[in-house]
């Protein structure tokens, strides 16, 4: 239905387009150049304020009134059932919802169908309103803007503000979708904490990670949420990750950027650029199907115990997965440093290999440091990888044949589990909210020197 | 002062030859290092793909089962067909087709063969033409995921091997002993004493490590501190010792019987399965010596089974042991009959490319999570276009430089590199629960990946604009246009190809996108292809991770067909990408 409306909306615009702008055109009569502004642009005038009325009325009325709902019928449910806890009473209208919609319920009792067939009245009710109104408003806004339509009419100045406005309004966005992590991270990780009774060091520093199973009456145990296995997990499969990506990424990209005929570079860097392009569910299932199996066996040849989920596997995967990464921030930084740098190091007679060795690498340091922060911070946060081929079980070690969890693991399984999404909510952005404090600190550093470091020699 | 001849001489030194040769060698380390690493990453790819092409194969073509099956009057209600049981039927004609099948467990085994859609198909087939009802047809029916597995191979190959003897089988329908005049079975007895020795292998390694283990005990109770800890230990220590000997008595045991020739070995779920085609029956054998043994009959033996010349009677082993595969021998036997019958077809497999999920791998097909993706990629690209494009525009021709601006720049930037799952949490706790966004909808996963996607996508607009030359826009200007004018008519056409560029790029990334759209619940398992952006939908990649968890063999290789899929939309993606920035962008 809502879908309907905008499209609704959207053909009432383009109708003000034309009658406006046909309008305006009669006015201005024989003598076109009176007009002030064009007379698409007074179409345009009026298309901007239907559209962006219709739409503002809509999402208001829209959001408003599902809030309204909620609480008309929470206080149903509240009246019916006075003393039962906050949780259940959601579940009730969850259920609720789920059957005025035709679906499934996990119960079925009086009281649900009763809030059931209440929600379905007032939901019918909200919908044709959310409807009326933002149509009724949009047709306002275009006929508001039709009778404003003179020969001295600045439309094209008007809708030229409006415009601007929106392009503004698009590069705030960007900003918003920040605020939005933060807030919605902070406030579920704030409910979490104030949960286990703001025992943060517990949460930081515990070895014991089951957060679900210390679950009374929606409350969590504070000593079952030590999120310390999860951290290590996390550093030793980006530590064994770095290991691999590091060299060959950085060896790669000496030797392209350095030695390479333009021969070499013409396939190599393509090679590079469609191991950048694979999705990650791809090296999982790799990582999963082919490299842990091929682990376990080498390592069962030397005689070692491999776990068929061992951090090695994951690693590797992930450190292949980085390697393009690396090697072309790294190439771009290498390639940056100016030609003068190398002239005179050959032209004291240092060799090739001692040129990129003592004068290129050390002018290009900053820039490779930035490139591998910014390659920790991608294996840090990388899931599906970790997902399908490293474990699920809090494991606190630092053996590579291990099996060992990390944060991202955890916030999937926390999700995608069966337990209700009140409580999983908890730790989960929980841990989310520690993973952007991660990446954003590593980001902003790595961002911060590469900006020093181009300031060098520009 | 040096002289020139001290200096030539220097130089000439054995010592600095020496240098010179390390120096250079040093550059041909560095070079290399550089060529092994570029070869790591290519071999990486290359295994990669091998990986996933090579095992994709398997889910290239589907098995069918031709077999006839008597849609009778008495069973089905030419009135009203659809209510007929047609799984009580197609079981009724297999166990027709195999009447030696009838314990419980062999008619399981039986009904197996074919897969559970088969009788939905053959109903479907008798809807559409009530006229069969009554009649005798040949229907195809779809073999199941096993069956199709065995088929290709995946489970062994039924080899027939060389014998001439003479062959006699005596016995009733539960044990049959052989005979055989030469000796045929010698072979496959050798084959059955290398697997005792294997055996015996991993029983000696097992007793290494008891022996290990009673070392280290036998060392700590020599330091415990307390007598209790030392008997502790110690008792430990002695009863890992009597573990050791068990276990290489068990392996001496049956090195012992590998080493002798002759005698007879028993055949289980983990020895090679050898089958004996008697006449028209067929016989498992459970223990062999080289000129016969005894078996038990999966297809009763003919009226006559002795004294057979070696055209009459057939030999297979399938070196597989059945421990270690899905199908049973009973079930090859069954499909092997089949096949020589001619029953057996492998066509190619047009249902992956047009069913939806299905719990039954054979069934499952990839329309549903394509059709997802292309709905989810419709939201994204209609939110992430023009807000990324417009903000680009807003950043480059209008923002003043202050430190607003500035301030936008570095959380664009630093958006681009916050973890994807980050972005779902906020999908989840946002969208969905505070704007009621439908839960596993395209729509939800759409917004999602926009916002995921709208950095790149400002990033390469900003970059596109910013290479349109100022000298355009003064022209503009000069005219008189304003500017928006300028920077919608003049400046966003010549940055277009660039623009789009990017947004492809961003757009190729989204479709791979798989940790957000899980953490909306578009992991959730979902039969109907969707039909709007508001129902629920699974996406290519989240079906690649969903199929990749199931344990059925045949999911494996459907997961890495869902994967080639994916991978080709994503090269005509890219290709596309390419194609625009070598036809269309201009160097200024």
């Amino acid at each position: 239905m809502l879908l309907v409306t905008l499209v609704l909306i959207f053909a009432l615009s383009g109708l003000f387009y034309t009658f406006n702008a046909s309008r305006a055109r009669s006015i201005a009569g024989d003598n076109q150049a009176a007009l002030h502004s064009r007379p698409n642009y007074h179409g345009l005038y009026a298309l901007l304020w239907t559209l962006i009325s219709g739409l503002a009325v809509m999402l208001v009325i829209w959001i408003a009134g599902s809030v309204l709902v909620e609480n008309a019928l929470m206080s149903d449910i509240a009246a019916a059932t006075p003393d039962m806890p906050q949780i259940q009473r959601d579940l009730i209208l969850n259920d609720a919802r789920a059957m005025s919609q035709g679906n499934i319920a996990s119960t079925d009792d009086p009281l649900r169908q009763q809030i059931a067939e209440s929600y379905g009245k007032l939901a019918g009710i909200h919908i044709w309103m959310t409807i009326l109104a933002s149509l009724g408003t949009a047709f306002v806004a275009g006929s508001i803007a039709n009778r404003r339509i003179t020969v001295d009419f600045r439309a094209r100045n008007r809708s030229e503000t409006i415009i601007r406005a929106i392009l503004w309004t698009s590069a705030a966005i960007a900003v918003l979708t920040t605020i939005g992590i933060v807030l919605s991270l902070i406030f579920e990780t704030l409910t979490f904490f104030s949960n286990i009774g703001w025992r943060i060091d517990k949460f930081l520093f515990g070895t014991r990670w089951s957060p679900l199973s210390g679950v009374h009456d929606g409350n969590l145990d504070a000593d079952k949420v030590g999120a310390l296995p999860l951290f290590a997990g996390t550093f030793l499969i980006t530590a064994i990750a770095m290991l691999v990506a590091v060299p060959i990424g950085l060896f790669a990209a000496v030797y392209l950027s350095e030695f390479a005929s333009p021969r070499t570079r013409a396939w190599s860097k393509p090679m590079l650029e469609i191991l950048a392009g694979i999705p990650t569910v791809v090296y999982g299932f790799f990582a999963a199907i082919t490299v842990a199996p091929f682990i376990r066996r080498t390592g069962e040849a030397f005689g070692l115990n491999v776990a068929s989920e061992s951090a090695l596997a994951a690693g590797v995967v992930m450190g292949i997965m980085i390697i393009p990464f690396i090697s072309s921030l790294s190439d771009d930084v290498i390639n940056s440093v100016p030609q003068s740098l190398r002239d005179g190091s050959y032209g004291l007679g240092a060799t090739k290999a001692e040129t990129i060795r003592q004068v290129v690498m050390p002018a290009a340091l900053p820039g490779i440091v930035s490139a591998v922060l910014l390659g920790v911070s991608r294996a840090v946060g990388e899931t599906m990888i970790v997902v399908m081929a490293a474990g699920q079980g809090a494991n606190l070690t630092f053996n590579p044949m291990e099996a060992v969890t990390t944060v991202t693991v955890q916030i999937v399984m926390l999700i995608t589990g069966d337990t209700e999404a009140t409580v999983a909510a908890g730790p989960a952005f929980t841990l989310g909210f520690t993973l952007f404090c991660i990446t954003l600190v590593l980001n902003i550093i790595a961002l911060r020197i590469v900006r020093k470091y181009r300031e060098l020699y520009d | 002062m040096v002289s020139m001849a001290e200096l030539s001489k220097h130089h000439g030194s054995e010592a600095s030859a020496r240098r010179l040769k390390k120096r250079k060698w040093a550059e041909i380390r560095l070079r290399a290092y550089g060529i092994a690493a570029l070869t790591l990453a290519g071999m990486a790819l290359a295994a990669l793909l091998w990986s996933v092409v090579g095992k994709a194969g398997y889910a290239l073509s589907e098995t069918y089962i031709n077999l006839p099956i008597t849609v009778s009057a008495d069973d089905v209600d030419a009135s009203d067909p659809g209510s007929a049981n047609f799984d009580g039927l197609t079981k009724d004609m297999l166990r027709e087709t195999f009447p030696s099948a009838s314990s419980r467990s062999a008619k399981r085994e039986l009904y197996d063969l074919l897969s559970s859609g088969a009788s939905f198909e053959l109903r479907e087939r008798v809807i559409a033409d009530p006229s069969l009802v009554g009649q005798t047809v040949d229907n195809r029916f779809l073999a199941s995921d096993i069956a199709d597995l065995y088929v290709k191979g995946e489970f062994g190959e039924l080899t027939s091997t060389p014998h001439k003897g003479t062959l006699s089988a005596i016995g009733d329908e539960d044990e049959v002993s052989v005979s055989n005049t030469s000796n045929d079975f010698a072979d496959i007895l050798a084959g059955v004493k290398r697997g005792l020795l294997d055996q015996s292998a991993t029983l000696r390694r097992q007793a290494a490590r008891q022996d290990a283990g009673f070392n280290v005990m036998s060392s700590r109770s020599g330091n415990a501190a307390t007598e209790e800890e030392a008997a502790s230990l110690m008792a430990d220590a002695s009863s890992r010792a009597t573990e050791r000997d068990r276990l290489i008595a068990l392996a001496e045991d049956l090195e012992a019987r590998a080493a002798t020739a002759g005698g007879t070995e028993a055949l289980d779920d983990t020895t090679p399965s050898v089958l004996l085609k008697v006449g028209t029956g067929w016989v498992k054998m459970s223990e062999i010596s080289a000129t016969g043994g005894k078996g038990t009959p999966i297809v009763p033996l003919g009226a006559n089974s002795e004294q057979l010349p070696p055209e009459q009677w057939k030999y297979f082993v399938n070196t597989t042991p059945e421990a270690s595969r899905k199908i049973s021998d009973s079930q090859i036997v069954w499909i092997e009959t089949l096949k020589a019958q001619g029953a057996v077809e492998t066509v190619f497999n047009w249902r992956f490319f047009t069913a939806g999920d299905s719990r039954e791998p054979e069934l499952a097909g990839i329309w549903g999570a394509a059709v997802g993706s292309f709905w989810t990629m419709l939201v994204t690209f209609f939110l992430a276009f023009p807000i990324g494009v417009l903000a680009a525009i807003y950043l480059e021709e209008f923002a003043p430089k202050n430190r607003i601006t500035d301030f936008v720049e570095v959380n664009i930037n630093n958006l681009a590199a916050v973890p994807s799952i980050v972005f779902g949490l906020l999908g989840l706790a946002v969208f969905i629960t505070v704007f009621g966004v439908p839960r596993s909808s395209p729509l939800a996963g759409g917004i999602v990946l926009a916002l995921m996607t709208l950095p790149t996508i400002i990033i390469a607009s900003r970059a596109a604009i910013r290479a349109v030359p100022p000298s355009i826009r003064d022209a503009a200007l000069g005219l008189g246009a304003s500017r928006l004018q300028t920077s919608f008519h003049h400046v966003f056409p010549l940055a277009m190809p660039g623009i789009l560029t990017g947004t492809i790029i961003g757009m190729a990334q989204a479709l791979g996108e798989t940790a957000p759209l899980i953490m909306v619940g578009m992991v959730a398992f979902i039969v109907d292809v969707p039909t709007g952006i508001t129902e629920k939908a699974s996406v290519l990649p989240v079906q690649v991770y969903s199929w990749s968890d199931f344990p059925e063999r045949a999911f494996e290789a459907r997961t890495a067909a869902a994967i080639c899929v994916l991978l080709a939309f994503l090269v005509i993606m890219n290709a596309l990408a390419v194609f625009l920035r070598k036809r269309f962008e201009r160097r200024w």
